[in-house]
């Protein structure tokens, strides 16, 4: 008989190793949570239990036998942890931090067995073992101090009786809501059920009921403890779930059945609840705010961009009418109408760009954990300044900016702060300082990245660069510090560790680049040798609407995003030349490629047409110069997407309402290099392969 | 004989070692959830003949699964298996009490978990595998 083992080894070893990642960085949390003294999530603790729980019952199972012995050690003392029998300190966390790196290598055995291991497995499971306990004393049960029902009692796990012992113990106040999900999205639901208790209250159990429920649908009875008042928490719950309701406190005590005990099937049904009327008690709902999907919103977006296209439609009808006198009255009055509908649409368009925005601080937070890890790690001493935490910003972008503004934060504190003894050497506080700061400047968000570190070595980039053949030698010499600075962000350059150490910068700034141009932003650097660094994003406030460049192609209407496009210049045919079947022209001593758009697209070529321009866009560190008819100018537009059947399209990035019963393509200038770069280049490289 | 189980545990590796190990001793159908949820909903629709329920998950637990089922008509005869460890013992003892036909205790062995089907279905049903 076959081992069904062998089949899903794969499975295990993918599991182990995000089982593994996610427990890395849940004890940065708890670290983090300790040594600032802030309170300990009790759902923390209990991930990185369940984590580790996980984990020691796979590996059994699979043979990992070393994997098993330590995550067995490990999971007694993190049980111990969250039933409260033990607390977090020190040498408890150093003990835990170790256990990732082992876990790590113990996965990456050849063979799982291996008695080489023994030895330091044995040593280490005996460490773990040597975090004492420190006993809890139980005057008396706090479970007893209210009269909560046998069948609520009798599902809950240790851990969760646990829990619920000390949130009673801390005060809080017992709670039942009966609440009827729909199966289809009970997940959903309880998600956002827990989102609205985070900070007020903690689930502790959720009992599936077959009262009021069916195939589709299904009764809770979901134990809350709060940390607010009864009226706070219905305000959250009554009439959006279900019916909250107080668990009664017991005036006496009674002697309850022991943990452990039967349970009679009759206490099993939920107890009725007299006087219930959910339809009433529906209408004291008063949340103030709501969860939406990113999605809906640009779903409405899309029908403010159809409702200005009707308006067009009604503009151009109207002025067919205006050639004959007798409608004048009718349509001065429909002009009048026509802009009332506009304002109003304006301010349809504002206010949904208004509800994508959320604050910079959100991010914020998130990267205080990163500076503070950073700089445990490499042994810094730095301090955060956050200015500008309330800086709104699109939803989108937020998501969007968390890793390229890790990205530089980390090279801040790794390359920049230099440690402590160092700083005082040159009359510097033993304590850098890192800020982040946000604000607003026109229709953009800036984001600066500042730390008054050593400074980015410039000529020590020239020479990498030099190095790895991405810059030749004769144009080195010419290069201003700020280009040398620039060298940075070339892809190739920075994936060197020996070039990120000297150059004091260096880990993934091309990808920070590309992410940042994606949202259609821009990043600079400005650093001084020995004074520090300052990294700018400047990024659109909504990519909901961008700036184009309105231009024409063989008659034809198309937008350009403003943040791909570097300048516009006249272009002369006569200055056209031919390198290896490519056109170019020379710009400022620099060959640009050049690429007609009304070749590409398969257009009739203007190439004979007078003045025509070459936009010249940048995308990372490369520029083509795109060929067009003429330019219209500069406007805001919303990007609508193309339908399905079009979507396939590559070099678009949607349509646009230009107003004036005009729609135009929005050309996708990141597809548009890729097709001119790589579409060719690709093919090149299949055709030399061997 | 068309068996039919559903395996619930959020370690999909676990998921996999069950289904490899129940398909192998010969189950028409093996249905997975990962959580309490994906239990439910497919509890609310199915009529099970082993259900193999994690003790310990986020959200609605292997506990409160069992005493669904207790309740729920569809899942009368299904046998129930509840997986446990050594550190939440006390919680099978109460998952005994909600109804479970058996326990398998992680890490758990393929044999244990064949032999176990195997009671629980009765031995004339077994098919060799």
């Amino acid at each position: 008989m076959s081992d069904p083992r062998d089949n899903v080894q794969e499975e295990f070893l993918a599991e182990a190793h995000e089982l593994v990642e996610a427990l890395s960085r849940d004890l940065l949390l708890l670290d983090e949570a300790y040594h600032h003294d802030t309170r300990i999530d009790p759902n923390l603790i209990n991930e990185i239990f369940r984590s580790v729980h996980t984990l020691k019952g796979i590996a059994g199972m699979f043979g990992y036998k070393h994997v098993g012995l330590v995550a067995h050690a490990l999971e007694d003392l993190l049980d111990d942890l969250r039933l409260g029998r033990t607390s977090v300190e020190q040498r408890l966390l150093d003990v835990l931090f170790d256990s990732v790196e082992r876990f790590q290598r113990l996965l990456a055995l050849e063979d799982p067995q291996s008695s080489a291991e023994d030895s330091g497995v044995q040593a280490y499971v005996a460490a773990i073992r040597a975090i004492g306990l420190q006993p809890e004393e139980e005057a008396d049960d706090p479970l007893q101090r209210y009269a909560i029902e046998a069948a609520v009692l009798s599902v809950l796990t240790e851990y969760e009786e646990h829990r619920l012992r000390a949130c009673i113990r801390e005060g809080l106040k017992l709670y039942r809501l009966r609440a009827t999900f729909d199966l289809t999205a009970i997940d959903d639901s309880i998600e956002s059920l827990r989102e609205v208790t985070r900070d007020d209250a903690e689930i502790i159990s959720y009992l599936p009921s077959l009262e009021g429920g069916n195939e589709d649908s299904i009764e809770l009875v979901v134990l809350i403890a709060s940390r607010v008042s009864e009226a706070e928490l219905k305000a959250h719950f009554d009439g959006r779930y279900g019916i909250v309701e107080p668990i009664a406190e017991r005036t006496h005590l009674p002697t309850l059945p022991p943990r452990l005990t039967s349970v009679p099937a009759a206490a099993m049904s939920m107890a009725p609840q007299p006087g219930e009327d959910p339809g009433q008690a529906s209408l004291t709902s008063v949340a103030n705010s709501v969860r939406v999907d990113i999605r809906k919103l640009d779903h409405l977006m899309n029908v403010v961009g159809e409702l200005a296209l009707v308006r067009g439609a009604i503009d151009r009808t109207v002025n067919r009418f205006k050639a004959e006198p007798t409608h004048r009255q009718s349509l001065m009055d429909l002009d009048r109408i026509g802009r009332g509908f506009e304002r109003q649409l304006a301010e349809l368009r504002t206010g949904i760009l208004d509800v994508r925005m959320v604050p910079l601080g959100q991010v914020f937070n998130k990267l205080a954990r990163i500076v503070r890890q950073a700089a445990r790690e490499h042994d810094k001493q730095v301090r955060l300044v956050i200015t500008g935490a309330s800086t709104e910003v699109d939803k989108l972008i937020v998501e969007d900016l968390t890793d390229p503004l890790m990205h530089l934060i980390r090279n801040a504190i790794d390359h920049g702060i230099e440690p402590a003894g160092e700083r005082q050497r040159v009359s510097k506080p033993a304590e850098g300082t890192l800020a982040l700061n946000a604000y607003h400047k026109g229709s953009n968000v800036v984001i600066e990245v500042e730390d008054d570190g050593a400074g980015m070595n410039a000529h020590a980039l020239r020479e990498a660069a030099l190095a790895r053949g991405l810059l030749g030698s004769e144009v080195s010499h010419e290069l201003t510090r700020q280009e040398m600075l620039n060298l940075v962000f070339l892809p190739g350059l920075s994936t060197s560790s020996e070039i990120t150490n000297f150059s004091g910068r260096g880990v993934g700034m091309d990808v920070v680049k590309t992410n940042v141009l994606r949202m259609g932003g821009i990043i600079s650097i400005a650093s001084e040798p020995g004074t520090g660094t300052k990294i700018t994003l400047t990024l659109p406030i909504t990519l909901a609407i961008i700036r184009a460049l309105i231009v024409t192609v063989a008659s034809r209407t198309f937008a350009l995003p403003i943040t791909a496009v570097r300048e516009a210049i006249p272009y002369s045919p006569e200055a056209v030349r031919t390198i290896q079947g490519r056109e170019v022209i020379t710009l400022r001593g620099q060959t640009l490629a050049i690429c007609d758009l009304a070749g590409l697209f398969g257009f009739q070529s203007s190439s004979g047409q007078e003045g025509r321009f070459v936009i010249v866009g940048s995308m990372g560190n490369r520029e083509l110069g795109f060929v067009v008819d003429g330019l219209i100018g500069q406007q805001d537009v919303i990007i609508k997407p193309l339908g399905k059947s079009l979507s396939a399209i590559r070099g678009f990035a949607g349509a646009t309402d230009l107003g004036a019963q005009k729609v135009a393509l929005v050309l996708d200038a990141p597809a548009l290099f890729a097709e001119y770069f790589e579409g060719s280049g690709a093919l090149r490289s299949l055709g030399a392969r061997p | 004989m068309a068996h039919h189980a559903l395996i619930v545990d959020d370690s999909s590796a676990v998921r996999a070692f069950v289904r490899a190990s129940l398909e192998d001793a010969g189950f028409a159908r093996v249905q997975e959830a990962e959580t309490g949820f994906e239990a439910l909903r497919l509890l609310a629709s199915n009529a099970f003949d082993v259900v193999i329920v994690d003790i310990n998950m986020p959200d609605i637990n292997g506990l409160e699964l069992l005493a669904f089922m207790k309740k729920s008509p569809r899942q009368q005869d299904a046998r129930k298996i509840l997986i446990s460890t050594q550190v939440d013992g006390s919680d099978a003892k109460r998952g005994t009490e909600l109804g479970a036909d058996a326990f398998l205790q992680k890490p758990f062995e393929i044999d244990e978990l064949r032999s176990l089907i195997r009671g629980l279905l009765g031995s004339a049903e077994e098919v060799s595998g």
